[in-house]
């Protein structure tokens, strides 16, 4: 408890005396960048020494959400009192507080740009491209030909920077939604194919060899074992689809797209200088990321309450 | 049994290259079908002049592999127009981000396993930092840092670097967690210091999943690299290659750009294999 305490102090000590630094802009005219940086790790420290003195004074339970919370709370918050002290220009880094102003009189706008890019081109491309992966999935385990061929070409299309994909989509499909649900497609597929071949395999082989004296078909075993079987895969996969699928709707639209969308917004306001806008651009991007991952990991929890890693 | 193996993948890479070449017909129909009927139609023409369309589409595989020799056998590697000069633009970035990212992704492992507090407080931003889609802001992200007078190839590796942390972290995590009880009680009674555990065997313990972790993070760090070369205006690396390929709808260029990406991604991949055998070797683990 001393300890933290210590720790804590020292680090507001610290972070005052930076941002005094900051206050006296001009001997560090061109050090802002390294500034930044102190200010940064110094903020983290603070917000992570905060968060060990409520660790140690709740209990578990009620520590176990309190935690991450007061130590978000804490950056956001140091991240405002430094905005404010340093007077650093809105063009490098605007206050959470511009941010969420922003975010509030812009509503309308944001709301379209979520429609393009989430609505029209992430949720299509996302069903089809793992609809497509786990059905590729399944054929490959009914033919076994077909797996050895794809499996390793699978696993390094994995490896490939595939965004670069991206201009190619664009010139094929057009410049509006379907290039980037096109895109979302070829980014979620293999992801969905490795993870459900892996998870197809995952049931033990005594589970399997009574399904075979009980003289069960391909299609039984399947729906009865093996399907269950491999729901911690496929749902593995469908949460990092849910990311990649939002980058690949993005970085689409960096290449050609009509006037609204996320991708559209953020890099048209990164070249007028308006930096509160593309910071509330990329906390709807941040909160519709989060929101998609968290229903993802409900709905798994209901579908493989099973799993050992739920056990209390 | 090597031909058991490879029988499957090969039969699965012919197909593909067939339906290369057959999709190049229609897609290509666009451009080709005046010149075919000009030519007088026919198979041999249709095909011709398909597959060797100079905007094409889609261009043939062929097409695309005259284009890599051109741009990088036939000029100089220092020269604007060399294609391993710009694969080296876009690789620096790429190794320097990620030397930082997994040393950053070591350091924060290391400190999330011996310290309660940082586990807590840590581990579940690290998870939602990866929920926002950080490659798509990363353009955002390389123009501001960009202002604070930094290095180019300084701002472009950050964006590897944030890539890369992540699978490390886990990994190293997951790695450094994996000695049995039994070890840990054994390093107990030894009265070894956590220092001493960490080093003789924690650390050993954590070398499969380290470089499990390694191998995808290299690939995603050329991926940011990439991509963080988008915003600058397309003046050099494999990144500028495809928006000026995609600006002047010269496709050959953008398959040339991706298909030498995707070489150096198997090749570091394939590397870090090697290094992977040769030190768990090293260290006495059975083939």
């Amino acid at each position: 408890m001393m300890r933290a305490f210590t720790t804590f102090f020292m680090a507001l000590l610290v972070a005052y005396g930076v941002s005094q630094g900051f206050s006296g802009v001009n001997p560090f005219k061109g050090m802002d960048w390294f500034l930044a940086l102190c200010f940064v790790v110094v903020g983290w420290v603070v917000a992570w020494a905060l968060s060990w003195i409520v660790d140690l004074a709740t209990p578990r339970h009620v520590s176990r959400f309190l935690v991450p919370t007061i130590f978000g709370l804490g950056v956001v918050l140091a991240w405002e009192v430094f905005v404010r002290v340093s007077h650093i220009a809105v063009v490098l880094l605007p206050a959470p507080s511009q941010i969420a102003a922003k975010f509030l009189s812009s509503l309308p706008t944001l709301g379209a740009d979520f429609v393009q890019t989430f609505v029209r081109a992430v949720i299509p491309g996302w069903l089809i491209g793992c609809g497509a992966g786990f059905l590729t999935g399944l054929a490959c385990d009914r033919n076994d030909f077909l797996r050895r061929g794809l499996l390793p070409f699978g696993n390094l299309v994995a490896a490939l920077p595939i965004v670069g994909v991206a201009p190619i989509l664009v010139m094929w499909f057009g410049f509006d939604w379907p290039s980037k649900a096109a895109m979302v497609v070829v980014m979620t597929f293999f992801p969905m194919l490795i993870n459900t071949l892996t998870g197809l395999n995952a049931s033990g082989h005594m589970e399997r060899d009574l399904m075979k004296s009980y003289g069960a078909s391909w299609w039984t075993t399947l729906r009865n074992l093996r399907l269950p079987a491999a729901m911690p895969f496929v749902f593995n996969a469908l949460k990092i689809n849910s990311t990649l699928a939002m980058i690949g709707a993005i970085v689409a639209e960096f290449f050609g797209t009509p006037i609204v969308g996320m991708g559209f917004r953020m890099s048209t306001e990164v070249g007028r200088q308006g930096l509160d806008m593309v910071w509330a651009e990329i906390l709807v991007a941040a909160l519709t990321g989060s929101t998609f991952y968290g229903l993802l990991t409900m709905i798994e929890r209901s579908v493989t309450f099973w799993h050992p890693s739920y056990r209390r | 049994m090597r031909i058991e193996r490879a029988l499957p993948i090969l039969t699965v890479t012919l197909l593909l290259f067939v339906i290369w070449y057959l999709a190049c017909i229609p897609m290509n129909a666009v451009l080709t079908t005046p010149k075919i009927q000009a030519a007088g139609g026919g198979l041999f023409n249709t095909l011709a002049l398909s597959w060797n369309e100079g905007r094409p589409v889609l261009p043939s595989p062929h097409q695309v592999l005259r284009e890599v020799w051109n741009t990088t056998a036939l000029v100089a590697p220092w020269s604007i127009k060399s294609l391993l000069w710009h694969l080296w633009v876009t690789l620096s970035s790429t190794l320097v981000g990620f030397v930082i990212g997994g040393f950053l992704g070591v350091v924060l492992a290391i400190g999330i396993v011996h310290v309660g507090s940082l586990d807590k407080s840590l581990m579940p931003w690290i998870i939602a930092s990866q929920t926002i889609p950080i490659l798509a802001i990363a353009p955002m992200l390389i123009v501001v840092l960009g202002k604070t007078g930094l290095p180019a190839i300084i701002t472009k590796a950050s964006i590897s670097a944030y890539l890369c942390f992540f699978p490390v972290t886990i990994g190293m995590v997951k790695g450094l967690r994996s000695p049995d009880v039994i070890a840990l009680d054994l390093m107990r009674t030894y009265h070894a210091s956590a220092w001493q555990t960490l080093l003789k065997l924690r650390l050993p313990a954590s070398v499969p999943f380290l470089f499990a972790s390694l191998k995808v993070s290299v690939a995603i760090a050329l991926t940011g690299a990439i991509v963080a070369e988008l915003p600058t205006g397309a003046v050099a690396g494999i990144g500028a290659r495809l928006l000026n390929g995609s600006y002047y709808g010269n496709t050959l260029q953008i398959w040339a750009a991706l298909f030498v990406a995707a070489f150096a991604v198997a090749t570091l991949v394939w590397a870090l294999g090697l290094f992977e055998r040769i030190s768990l070797a090293r260290m006495g683990e059975k083939p």
